[in-house]
């Protein structure tokens, strides 16, 4: 399979890869997928007083189209609001990446992951 | 990268290998306005009769290297042919007997879909799963044997994980229930001795592009005494006894019988040198963490090695190895997202069998090429391990298989 310019540099120098710790309160973890399907996404967010997202990270088992629409997504959250974060969609990483149909369910799972990491920040301080 | 070619290093010989020189040198003298082009089957003239002497010098070169008689050799145009032909052509000849077959689940995807064609015809078909090594068990096989079993098809050397299964055993539990055993040795001819003359084996097919011949090209034998009838599945001008119809390919059967003598020559010296680059390739990654080998290590071809990197899944590995020519499940059926279905059907998890890569190494692969592989695998699964998530949960300690992952 070819790849993307886009997913490309995203695969072989994603932006940030890390990990927070879950239990902190400013911290909202979500992680999605399943190692039977071949890729699990964990992508954490640190959301400071006003509510915005400060900074994110994330790791993922998958392919490279996975790893670049978490990468980029990492980018692309930092500075919203978890509303507007809440609002990127699938379509827009696909297209900004370029992704082929076949790949296309590696974006949704990338917009799943910003839903389950908002969810879990806000039920950890409703 | 390759030095000389600036290409990739090519470590995919399993799917397929380049024509050897030499091959290439045999096939040119069928081509062109003034090479041998005439037409075997033409009775009339000098050009049919040197073609004719040609293909059959190639199908001795091809039975001499698996022991049978010429005569027992059908030209097709693969392996996958072949397997069609033994499986559809002896089902449906046997028909009266029984409609019942034996196949194993890891078998390549021309034996199992023409089992599926028969199952749609009406035919009943028991695919046997594997040990865990791949390997058949004999006394499962037997259990599965029925008075209306007519045919078992089992592979000689399996293609992703190389294992050799014992041909011989299986043959002779067939000829005690006189039911016909059919082999794919499209990856094992040339690469482990074969001789028909001594072994219970009825039909057995044949690839010239997997032994440096071309590709489209291959042959199905037939077993003469007792002798083994099909039902053709190409019909036309009865060329190779009926069993299979159009004009014989010079050229490409010259190159099948050209690889086909070579093989035989070289062999055994040729087995040996691949035993040391495969020691050398697992010699160098075996002391990474949660690798393991898939498919049995001693009953194993000498060119391939199997192998899942445990929490790096195998796509993204091979883009990260973007400089060897190597292949994650099979070549066959890497463009889907479903993980090998023979990983699968050797009881490995679903993560083992999405990490798993398969470097098969052939005549043209060397020592240093081993060497440039080791160092970037070795970098290529750290660096996907660095970003892995899973990985960072089998280093906390945490048992994967206890969380409850929502499947999508
Ligand atoms: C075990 C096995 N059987 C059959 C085939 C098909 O052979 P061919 O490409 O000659 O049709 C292959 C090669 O892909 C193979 O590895």
């Amino acid at each position: 399979m070819a790849y993307g310019e886009k997913v490309l540099d995203h695969y072989e120098n994603p932006r940030n890869v890390g990990k927070f710790d879950q239990s902190e309160s400013n911290i909202g973890t979500g992680m999605v997928g399943a190692p039977a399907c071949g890729d699990v996404m964990r992508l954490q967010i640190k959301v400071n007083d006003d509510g915005v997202i400060e900074d994110a990270v994330f790791k993922t088992y998958g392919c490279g189209s996975a790893i670049a629409s978490s990468s980029l997504l990492t980018e692309w959250v930092k500075g919203k609001t978890l509303d507007e974060a809440k609002a990127i969609k699938n379509t827009e990483l696909a297209e900004e990446l370029a992704l082929p149909p076949v790949k296309i369910h590696c974006s949704v799972l990338a917009e799943d992951a910003i839903n389950a990491a908002v969810e879990d920040y806000r039920k950890k301080n409703a | 990268m390759n030095d000389k070619t600036n290409r990739p290093i090519y470590l995919d010989y399993s799917a397929t290998t380049p024509i050897d020189e030499r091959v290439v040198a045999e096939m040119i003298k069928y081509m062109g306005p003034e090479a041998t082009f005439g037409n075997p089957a033409s009775r009339s003239h000098s050009y049919g009769w040197t073609a004719e002497a040609a293909t059959e010098d190639a199908r001795q070169h091809v039975a001499d290297l698996v022991g049978a008689d010429p005569r027992e050799i059908v030209f097709t145009s693969g392996a996958t042919e072949s397997d069609n032909l033994a499986i559809k052509g002896s089902a449906h000849f046997n028909q009266k007997r029984g409609k019942h077959i034996i196949t194993c689940k890891t078998e390549h995807k021309a034996v199992l879909d023409s089992c599926r064609q028969l199952e749609r015809e009406g035919y009943e078909v028991t695919y046997l799963d594997p040990e865990k090594n791949g390997l058949v068990d004999l006394e499962k096989l037997k259990a599965a044997m029925r008075d209306d079993t007519t045919l078992v098809s089992i592979m000689h050397v399996n293609n992703e994980i190389g294992v050799i299964q014992d041909i011989e055993a299986i043959g002779n539990a067939c000829r005690e229930r006189k039911i016909i055993f059919h082999v794919d040795a499209a990856q094992s001819a040339g690469k482990v001795p074969i001789d028909l003359a001594n072994l219970p084996v009825d039909l057995m097919s044949f690839s010239a592009h997997k032994i440096y011949g071309p590709k489209g090209m291959g042959a199905l034998y037939v077993q003469r005494k007792p002798r083994i009838r099909l039902e053709a599945q190409m019909h036309g001008g009865g060329h190779e006894r009926g069993m299979r119809s159009g004009t014989l390919a010079t050229h490409q059967i010259v190159g099948m019988g050209e690889a086909f003598r070579i093989a035989k020559q070289e062999m055994a010296m040729e087995n040996e040198r691949l035993i040391n680059l495969r020691n050398q390739l697992w010699d160098g990654l075996k002391d990474m963490e949660e690798v393991y080998i898939n498919g049995d290590f001693e009953q194993r071809v000498a060119g391939n090695l199997n192998i899942s990197f445990n929490y790096v899944e195998g796509e993204s590995l091979l883009m990260a190895l973007k400089d060897l020519a190597i292949s994650s499940g099979s070549a066959c059926t890497s463009a889907s997202l479903e993980p090998s279905y023979v990983l699968r059907a050797l009881g490995r998890n679903d993560e083992l069998a999405h990490s798993s890569i398969r470097f098969s190494m052939g005549r043209y692969t060397t020592s240093t090429d081993i060497e440039t592989t080791i160092a970037h695998v070795r970098s290529a699964v750290e660096k996907l391990r660095d970003l892995s998530p899973l990985w960072d949960m089998f280093k906390d300690g945490i048992d994967i298989d206890s969380i409850e992952w929502a499947a999508h």
